[in-house]
């Protein structure tokens, strides 16, 4: 390779037929899946926890499904295509940041929880007003990577289909709400799971292939795919180095900090990787799929790296900027020239079968998310602080006789014999209901995302899970490592922490330059923007754990140490897991 | 990897019922112990449980002897050892790889300079600091894995099923 191709666009002519009879095999795949799933069981545990049966390799496959979005296949290949050197940190923060979940959080939250984070702080912090701030906080998250998975999703499509017109875009980002909204609702945790591990195993596959692709046209020459990246990104040597998209001034750069800071502790607040942890058996497990997902992760970003310099080097920025602004089509561009260019049939081929990969991850992804949040709203906000007001005793001991649905099924020996028949019996319709309310719920996200998502549409994919990622650390970070270690932490401190880091999140990202003030600003008409970072991470971060140790310290009441002993024990060895 | 486990690990072992053979799972499933439920919350244990869980007035259900139960296995030795052994590993290196990460992050806006001096060929030092937190991350991934592994999960599990006894 020494000479440059010319840039390629996007297929023109009827070449989308393939992609789109592709799009549809996904569709009827994982709508079988979804089927399949749902009737092996529709109690709680199987529509919050799968089952509790996946194993730790399945599982693993599931957290680097859920975790590798459409951000990280279009957003990280297509920031690093436009900004070189810049958009790699993006790909080590997200990868460094399975280290706080490995070490700090999996095992525990395993032992602790049993559908959503906050049941973790339940099990200390018994107050339902606990359970509402982070059951909100979650909602918020999901909401905010929904929006930034659904609007990759649009310009995915439209790129395919070869129209820019922004009603293709709508219509798909309608079509995959609608989609995601029936994997839910009909199958639950164990239908998002499989669907997950089918898009992991198809998305490192198909990275693996443009991998090698790649390789083979630069004989394995790194750093000649270096050097041509350089030569057709527009701006030289820059393009290697740091400051290309953070370097203008001390502003960008803090914000490239405060990006940073956001995406090595996000990840161990988001909801939806928390809850799948408890769709395995064991902590053990829970370690063990952890593992496996650092190794896909880490294995999938190296390879998104190369590609993201492949695709300046053999397709340019520039036209890679044409496509798509934010640079979110770079990989399909790039899988259409390694398959042979434009016009012939390995590259509409390879492109057909890439977007279709990236297609089904999205579709993953958003599945993955609205469960989170619908069982954040359900298990959470509506039976655990709403509801459950009036017959409070009752319940409890109800529940305590009560073995999961799914487990007495299997022939297990229910103990407290008739007793728990005669209250299983309140459980199971207390449990049908909940379920249902998330049923309900996933509906009533799934449309708020759909609408929010239209009013995102030029942003970049990445740069948006950028800002989820920030509100989870700042909001669900803080009070999940206060009650797992802080033996004085209080139900006050919870509640302050949650919003301390919430609303400074939140509202920062309001007043940044995101929402107004710059020409790809959500209004960008207006400005009412003074916040000059567009991550809120840098200050809203140290604000949650400030403000959680600030409400610990005023709190009226001391922390019960008989809560905490049980939080502890159970965490560290498992006893009384769900 | 030193594999202390004697038996299989519970990967990839699964039968139609969700049973494998795994240390940490249902002692129904380690031979040589009689069956016993499990899956009964501990009876102080309905935190994580939902609605009932959790009380306006005074944040505790009645007691009914399980808290004692968290208290001195709390004050347990095996406890303490266990607690010792994840804290000193986790705490240690979790501020490591934080500052790390963060002196990486931080350099590119305080030390733009040192980041662009090239290390070989097109490599420059940002780009040789990178790969490197890609392999600082699956060395410490193996390191933890081997700690808890090694030191914890044994007397951990032995102590949940204590634990599960003193509570029924």
């Amino acid at each position: 390779m020494t000479t440059a191709t010319p840039p390629p666009v996007a297929p023109a002519g009827d070449h989308h037929d393939l992609a789109v009879v592709l799009f549809a095999v996904i569709v009827l795949v994982t709508l079988a899946i979804t089927l399949w799933a749902g009737r092996r069981g529709s109690a709680a545990e199987d529509f919050y926890a799968g089952g509790r049966d996946f194993t730790p390799l399945q599982n693993g496959f599931a957290l680097s499904g859920d975790y590798l979005s459409a951000a990280s296949f279009l957003g990280v290949a297509g920031l690093i295509a436009l900004y070189g050197y810049d958009g790699v940190l993006y790909s080590i923060g997200f990868l460094v940041a399975w280290l706080v979940v490995l070490m700090l959080v999996a095992e525990l939250v395993r032992n602790a929880g049993r559908y959503t984070l906050a049941d973790v702080l339940a099990l200390r912090l018994r107050r339902r007003k606990v359970r509402a701030a982070a059951g909100g906080a979650s909602v918020v998250v999901t909401l905010f990577y929904l929006v930034a998975q659904m609007v990759g999703a649009g310009s995915l499509v439209a790129l395919l289909l070869g129209t820019n017109s922004a009603q293709a875009r709508t219509w798909t980002i309608v079509a995959v709400g609608g989609l995601m909204i029936v994997y839910v609702t009909v199958g639950g945790m164990r239908a998002t799971t499989w669907i997950q591990i089918v898009k992991a195993v198809l998305l490192v596959a198909g990275s693996v292939l443009l991998t090698v692709l790649l390789m083979v046209r630069f004989h394995g020459d790194v750093a000649e795919l270096m050097r041509q990246a350089a030569q057709h990104s527009g701006a030289g040597q820059r393009y290697l180095e740091p400051g290309l998209k953070y370097g203008h001034s001390f502003t960008s750069r803090l914000d490239f900090f405060s990006l940073g800071l956001a995406l090595v502790l996000g990840t161990a607040g988001l909801p939806h990787i928390l809850s799948r942890f408890y769709t395995v058996p064991t902590a053990r497990a829970a370690r063990r799929s952890t593992m496996w997902a650092i190794g896909l992760v880490g294995g999938f970003y190296l390879m998104a790296i190369a590609l993201g310099l492949g695709a300046t080097a053999l397709v340019g920025s520039a036209e890679v900027r044409h496509a798509n602004p934010a640079g979110n089509t770079a990989v399909p561009l790039l899988a259409l020239v390694l398959g042979g260019g434009n016009g012939s049939t390995g590259g509409v081929l390879l492109f057909a079968v890439i977007s279709a990969i990236a297609f089904a991850t999205i579709l993953a992804v958003v599945a993955g998310l609205t469960l989170a949040s619908s069982a954040a709203f359900a298990h959470d906000i509506w039976a655990g602080a709403w509801r459950g007001r009036p017959r409070r005793s009752r319940g409890l001991r109800a529940r305590r006789a009560a073995v999961p649905a799914s487990r007495r099924a299997r022939g297990e020996p229910a103990n407290g014999a008739s007793a728990a028949v005669e209250s299983s019996g309140t459980i199971a319709v207390a449990e049908r209901k909940e379920v249902g309310v998330a049923r309900v719920a996933a509906v009533g996200i799934g449309a708020v995302a759909i609408a929010l998502s239209l009013f995102a549409q030029q942003l970049n994919v990445a740069f948006l899970v950028g800002l989820a990622f920030a509100v989870a650390a700042s909001a669900n970070l803080p009070v999940l490592l206060y009650s797992l270690f802080w033996r004085r932490f209080t139900p006050r401190g919870a509640v302050w922490s949650v919003y301390g880091g919430l609303i400074p999140a939140v509202v920062l990202v309001i007043f940044s330059p995101v929402v107004s003030g710059t020409k790809v600003a959500l209004f960008s008409g207006v400005d009412f923007h003074w916040f000059p970072l567009e991550n809120p991470g840098i200050v809203s971060i140290p604000l949650g754990f400030l403000a959680g140790w600030i409400g610990t310290l005023t709190s009226p009441e001391p922390a019960d140490p008989d809560r905490y002993a049980e939080l502890e024990v159970r965490a560290l060895t498992g006893a009384g897991a769900a | 990897m030193p594999q202390q486990q004697t038996s299989s690990p519970e990967q990839g072992r699964q039968s139609e019922q969700g049973q494998r053979f795994d240390w940490w799972a249902e002692p129904a499933a380690v031979p040589g112990q009689a069956p016993r439920p499990t899956h009964r919350a501990p009876a102080d244990g309905p935190g994580t449980d939902g609605p009932g869980a959790e009380d306006p007035e005074t944040g505790r259900p009645e007691p009914d002897g399980s808290t004692e139960v968290y208290r001195s296995v709390q004050h347990s030795e095996a406890f303490q050892q266990i607690r010792h052994s994840y804290r000193a590993f986790v705490f240690p290196v979790s501020g490591v790889f934080l500052a790390w990460y963060l002196m990486y992050v931080a350099a590119q806006a305080v030390a733009p300079g040192l980041m662009r001096s090239p290390v070989a060929g097109p490599v420059n030092v940002a780009w040789l600091l990178g790969l490197l937190q890609f392999a600082s991350t699956f060395l410490l991934t193996w390191l933890y894995a081997r700690n808890a592994r090694t030191k914890r999960d044994r007397a951990a599990l032995s102590l949940r099923w204590d634990t599960q006894d003193q509570l029924r």
